[in-house]
């Protein structure tokens, strides 16, 4: 096993994907994202990899689309603005079922916004992603050595599903150290991408990869069947973390940066006797529901905390469905919210410390 | 000892982040919990850099310090702007070379140090942060002697070896300084 390290978020991400055989990187700089793009520049070549800084997101996105259409592990880094840019190649690889990684180090928005941590690009990730009917993976790590694990994960379910996948980061995330222990490097399974188009020899029929289908028969047939993918994902990929949620009264469902801030909180509430739990979702598409679900009943109110004005809290609307009340915190622009913040929360919904 | 939440604050070029990731390091040797979260952005440039750092039995919630236990300042506009953040009965390590204002509060414990001075003298320029991690360490005993020499040594690249040393000596002249 290797040794335990201190690494930055940033820097774990590119060592992970590293270790999980990837040898193409294709980007372009954007706090707080840049320490990937660097690290890949300066591992990549050494380890006879490919990185590339594109004139553009647009171009880096294609060059991913370019890759992963001939069968390897690729991937690309940006920070929100950045996949705002990528928006269109990103609907182009789902459609051409190709898979990849996409990292996002969230920072504050609309427009340039800032530099500073946010998880205002939630509905971007799960819901409007770019034009079209389609999903992508999106996890959610909250330690650097949630992120490092992840990204094999990640890499992995992207091919078995052949659709892309995201790590939704932030600028905390990004940019604080922590003990990690990498992985072991492995090599992923080249044979099982049987439809890539990386030359044959004339050994068989070639392989296509499009996302144009003029006949609109043909197309809704091949979405109806991403769609039968998706289900089979939402099915058996909902992955969350419960903490204290057994006995709870307050549920918490918080992600990423925003459910560290929530577990300090928790931790303070249950000294003062109030029974608070959480669900961190780690998927995020697909939405751990059944984990939600599981808490119905002894749950007296959710309570969903983000980095943003309320994005997943409709998810959480959309699962609890009427059968408890669903509130809302959050803190936007760049501002991270204090475990006290929180907390008031917390018992504001409790009606008090008894 | 249970958490220790420090945060470390001066201009930008004066090793706060540097300070903060040997504190990591002799952290993480001495098999506890941690997180190392620098500020980072455009006030880095010239202005005033911080970095918080949480050490704790348990996982570590929020990594940034909004209250800490310990503040480092080594700079004015880093006293005042973070004096009334540390929890009663904390701790304020000034570097009194640089920061010539008293620390107001009268619930909190302060440390003066001559730090910039003392490095200077011995020359040591630019190893001020090292010698107040000194003090540091001698004041909370974080973690133990062994510890904070492995988390220098972790610390400091490869390459730049040859500073071990001047930054062993700074350390120390932090831990002998005088009350």
């Amino acid at each position: 096993m290797n040794e335990k390290v201190l690494m930055k978020g940033n820097e774990a991400i590119a060592e992970a994907a590293i270790a999980a055989g990837c040898r193409h990187f294709f980007g372009y700089p954007i706090t707080p994202q840049t320490e990937v793009a660097a690290y890949m520049s300066k591992r990549m070549p050494k380890i006879g990899g490919v990185y590339l800084q594109a004139e553009s997101e647009v171009a880096s996105i294609n060059m991913v689309l370019g890759a992963g259409a001939a069968g390897v592990r690729v991937m690309t880094s940006t920070s929100s603005p950045g996949i705002s840019l990528m928006a269109e190649g990103i609907s182009y690889i789902a459609g051409s079922d190709v898979p990849c990684l996409i990292v996002n180090v969230q920072r504050g928005g609309p427009g340039l916004g800032g530099i500073q941590p946010s998880q205002a690009d939630y509905f971007q990730a799960t819901k409007s992603t770019a034009h079209g009917d389609f999903h992508i993976l999106v996890f959610a790590p909250s330690t650097v050595q949630e992120t490092v694990d992840m990204i094999s994960t990640a890499f992995d379910l992207g091919d078995k599903y052949r659709m892309p996948a995201m790590v939704l980061s932030d600028g905390m995330l990004g940019q604080m150290m922590e003990p990690v222990i990498l992985p072991e490097a492995k090599d992923p399974d080249k044979d099982s991408k049987n439809w890539a188009v990386s030359g044959h020899g004339n050994k068989r029929e070639h392989n296509v990869v499009n996302s144009l289908y003029i006949n609109p028969q043909e197309l809704e047939d091949l979405v109806k069947a991403r769609f039968e993918r998706y289900k089979i994902i939402q099915e058996n990929h909902q992955m969350a973390e419960e903490y204290l949620a057994d006995d709870a009264d307050i549920i918490i469902v918080a992600y990423g940066s925003s459910s560290r801030v929530s577990r300090s909180a928790i931790d303070a509430a249950r000294a003062q006797g109030i029974k608070v739990g959480m669900i961190r979702p780690i998927t995020l598409w697909p939405f751990p529901e059944k984990f939600i679900n599981k808490h119905i009943g002894h749950t007296k109110a959710f309570l969903s905390v983000e980095m943003s004005m309320g994005q997943m809290v409709d998810d959480v609307r959309l699962v609890v469905n009427g059968r408890a009340p669903v509130e809302f915190y959050g803190r936007t622009g760049g501002i991270i919210p204090t475990p006290k913040e929180v907390l008031e929360q917390i018992i504001r919904i409790n009606g008090g410390v008894q | 000892m249970s958490d220790l939440n420090v945060l470390f604050a001066g201009f930008g070029g004066q090793g706060i982040l540097f300070s903060g990731k040997v504190m990591a390091y002799a952290a993480l040797m001495e098999g506890k919990e941690l997180s190392w979260l620098p500020s980072y952005g455009p006030e880095m440039r010239g202005g005033t850099a911080s970095c918080s750092v949480c050490i704790s039995d348990k996982a570590i919630g929020s990594p940034l310090v909004v209250n800490p236990d310990v503040l480092v300042v080594m700079n004015l506009p880093s006293l005042e702007k973070f004096e009334k953040d540390v929890v009663p009965g904390g701790l304020i390590i000034v570097d009194s070379s640089i920061v010539k204002k008293d620390v107001t509060r009268t619930d909190v414990r302060v440390v003066r140090i001559d730090a910039s001075r003392i490095a200077e003298d011995n020359g040591l320029k630019g190893a001020a942060n090292m010698v107040i991690l000194g003090r540091l360490f001698k004041e909370t005993g974080f973690c133990s002697a062994e510890n904070l020499d492995l988390g220098l040594q972790k610390s400091v690249p490869t390459k730049k070896a040859f500073l071990l040393d001047n930054n062993r000596k700074a350390i120390s002249l932090g831990i002998e300084s005088e009350y």
